[in-house]
């Protein structure tokens, strides 16, 4: 993408895109960063509208009340300032070695002055590393060193983030080291004061608009692999398992790297699925049994070889999985099939790749495929869920009625308040789902907190499941509003594909009506707000035996039969 | 290239990049004579300029052409001393 697309992006119509609020404070000029933001944010189908500081002054902007930062109701706050001008204040204060700290301070009084006013995500932007000019490699022996401080401060930045759940980082200095492309165009910085060059401020907006696109709930949940010459070279069918090139064979490095660059995002929470063309137990053997493969039939969620469409057999992979098909990513060396999967399956994310397999994963490095807004616990059990899932699939077969099927999972569900572990899963709940969520409102970190500590207004609930194959973690929110003393509005209910057809919502239904029935509530309401993707529960509360109520769903806590349900509510 | 066709590729970048089929450069068109031509969209001309005739342009030569003539000639010239 050049700037004459994004010019021409920002001429077409937004109608229908979600709309996303940006502000940017900078000490440096914005203005073709903030275009560019938003012709890039056309193409993932966002509607992003930026504001931005005046130009280097934020101390005054932020200490306006008035200002129009405030009245913007920003989603997320860029905080950028210029190594540039970092270093112009290291040299003016006099190479003070409290220099990292001091700038550390001097953003957070910025975001908690902010803060104050207006509730919004930080994305601070990190400073691009260079070679420090006074001390030149020897700075990293001197603690005044601006090599040092600098580094220190993008140090700090992390630990900042680790630490409070409102900070992001924008890392800036990993993407000027990807791309290797000259960032600092000195005839822009003399004659307008843009730090940037052309060319680096659409890698940088390109990178804030994936960042802000995760944040919307779009990450990648899957990454589908083909086998031959993908994730070993050769052909397993022709070549045999002794000749497939991995580890010391051949370009075998290549693979490996590939497949550790798979195993990582598995660790991190990618489901990882196979779809090859071959003999089934010809694709498996390399699992099985080759010493250098770092892949494990463990590792992979969903294996299909067999010589169908791939676009069938990632719809198949798809339905297995119960996710959207734009969160799963397909890499396949041969471009003849990743075209049809282009034709047929368009949601799917299909890179294309470099002629030189030397260079598919320096290539697919540089597309940040996989850019998320949250880490937890589940993620890192994800691929054992999606296993015992299978089995769980399995053994419904065997069972004539569904009845009998569930009691003899032995499911039993924790619902508690929300807590200070439960926080983070529930944040990420609100912001990924998109299938069982009735209003899809999406809720940061910060929010829930605020939510939760509210008694007199809101009482939320958080859903485990676990049964004899598993547990399936915290699958299912819910969030009551306290409309009036005797109403109960149901602000968000969410609940993960996962655990459908369990009965599941029947008995978080049972939960809140006792709750409602224990607190003297007369009645809970619910709404339910169609998007694209959440056709499955547009008859959620009917099913469940609400009434339509001038667009709301209505139930009364009298008279209220509890829904049979095969889930035993435990207290551990 | 000659002075004339330095002019020509000019202006067919002008209209590529302003998306404007009606630019008709002479040497002595300014700013103020381009609708879409404001000190943001110099720099994207400025860019485009440089990278089709792989050259580049100081400081000095970027805030001070007076009008496309005086540009075209820093090409010529840059081009010529290549």
């Amino acid at each position: 993408m050049d700037f004459k697309q994004i010019k021409a992006n920002l001429k077409k119509d937004f109608t229908g895109f979600k709309k996303i609020r940006v502000a940017i404070l900078a000490d440096s000029s914005t203005q073709y960063l903030a275009q560019a933001i938003r012709g890039i944010g056309y193409e993932k189908k966002l509607d992003i509208e930026v504001w931005e500081s005046e130009y280097d002054a934020i101390d005054l902007t932020i200490a306006d009340g008035q200002s129009e930062l405030y009245s913007f109701k920003t989603d997320f706050t860029f905080i950028f300032l210029s190594s540039h001008k970092l270093k112009k204040k290291f040299y003016k204060t006099g190479s003070d070695k409290g220099f990292a700290d001091n700038t550390i301070t001097y953003l957070k009084n910025i975001t908690s002055t902010i803060s104050s006013h207006v509730k919004t995500n930080f994305l601070v932007f990190n400073f691009p590393n260079e070679l420090d000019t006074v001390f030149g490699n020897f700075s990293g022996k001197v603690n005044n060193s601006f090599s040092y401080q600098q580094k220190k401060i993008n140090l700090e930045l992390m630990h900042w983030a680790q630490a409070d759940a409102a900070i992001s980082v924008i890392d800036l200095c990993g993407l000027q080291a990807r791309t290797g492309i000259a960032y600092i165009d000195s005839r822009l910085y003399i004659s307008s004061d843009a730090i940037f060059s052309l060319d680096f401020t659409i890698e940088v907006a390109n990178n804030c608009v994936q960042v802000i696109d995760a944040f919307s709930g779009n990450a990648k949940k899957c990454l589908i692999l083909d086998l031959d010459n993908t994730l070993w070279g050769g052909i397993i069918g022709d070549d045999g398992m002794e000749n497939i090139q991995i580890g010391d064979l051949g370009i075998g490095k290549v693979f490996t790297e590939i497949q550790l660059w798979a195993k990582a995002l598995k660790e991190r929470g990618i489901i990882l699925a196979v779809c090859s063309k071959n003999d089934e137990a010809n694709a498996r053997e390399p699992f099985e049994k080759h010493p250098d493969m770092i892949l494990h039939n463990d590792d992979i969620t969903v294996f299909v070889a067999n010589w169908s469409n791939k676009h069938d057999n990632i719809k198949y992979i798809q339905s297995v999985l119960n996710i959207g098909l734009d969160s799963m990513v397909f890499i396949d060396d041969n471009p003849f099939e990743r075209n049809m999967v282009r034709t047929y399956l368009p949601e799917v994310t299909v890179p294309e790749l470099p002629e030189d397999p030397a260079d598919y994963l320096v290539y697919l490095n540089t597309l940040n495929l996989f850019e998320t807004n949250a880490y937890t616990e589940e993620d890192k059990d994800r691929t054992q869920l999606y296993k015992a899932e299978a089995l769980r699939n399995d053994a419904s077969r065997s069972y004539t009625s569904e009845t009998d099927f569930l009691k003899s999972l032995n499911m039993t569900s924790e619902v508690k308040p929300f807590d200070t572990f439960t926080i983070p899963r529930v944040a990420q709940l609100t912001q990924r789902s998109n299938q069982f969520n009735l209003r899809t409102k999406r809720y940061t970190e910060e929010d829930i907190k605020q939510i939760s500590g509210e008694h007199n207004k809101y009482q939320a609930f958080s859903f485990t499941l676990a049964d004899k194959y598993g547990s399936h973690g915290l699958i299912g929110v819910i969030m009551l509003e306290k409309r009036d003393n005797k109403t109960l509005f149901v602000d968000a209910w969410i609940m993960s594909c996962r655990v459908l057809k369990r009965g599941m919502e029947q008995f978080m239904l049972n939960e809140i009506m006792q709750y409602a029935n224990e607190h003297k509530f007369e009645r809970i309401t619910g709404e339910y707000i169609e998007t694209k993707k959440n056709g499955m529960v547009k008859h959620h509360y009917r099913n469940l035996g609400f009434k339509a109520d001038n667009g709301l769903w209505s139930i009364d806590t009298a008279n209220f039969q509890q829904k049979e349900v095969y889930i035993e509510k435990s207290n551990k | 290239m000659g002075t004339t066709e330095i002019l020509n590729e000019c202006n067919k970048i002008f209209i590529d990049q302003l998306d404007n089929e009606s630019i008709i450069l002479k040497r002595e068109t300014t700013a103020a004579d381009v609708e879409e031509w404001d000190s943001l969209t110099h720099i994207q001309l400025i860019v485009a300029i440089e990278k089709f005739f792989k050259l580049r342009f100081t400081t000095a030569e970027i805030q001070g052409f007076k009008n496309v003539g005086e540009m075209c000639d820093a090409i010529e010239k840059k081009l010529n001393s290549k």
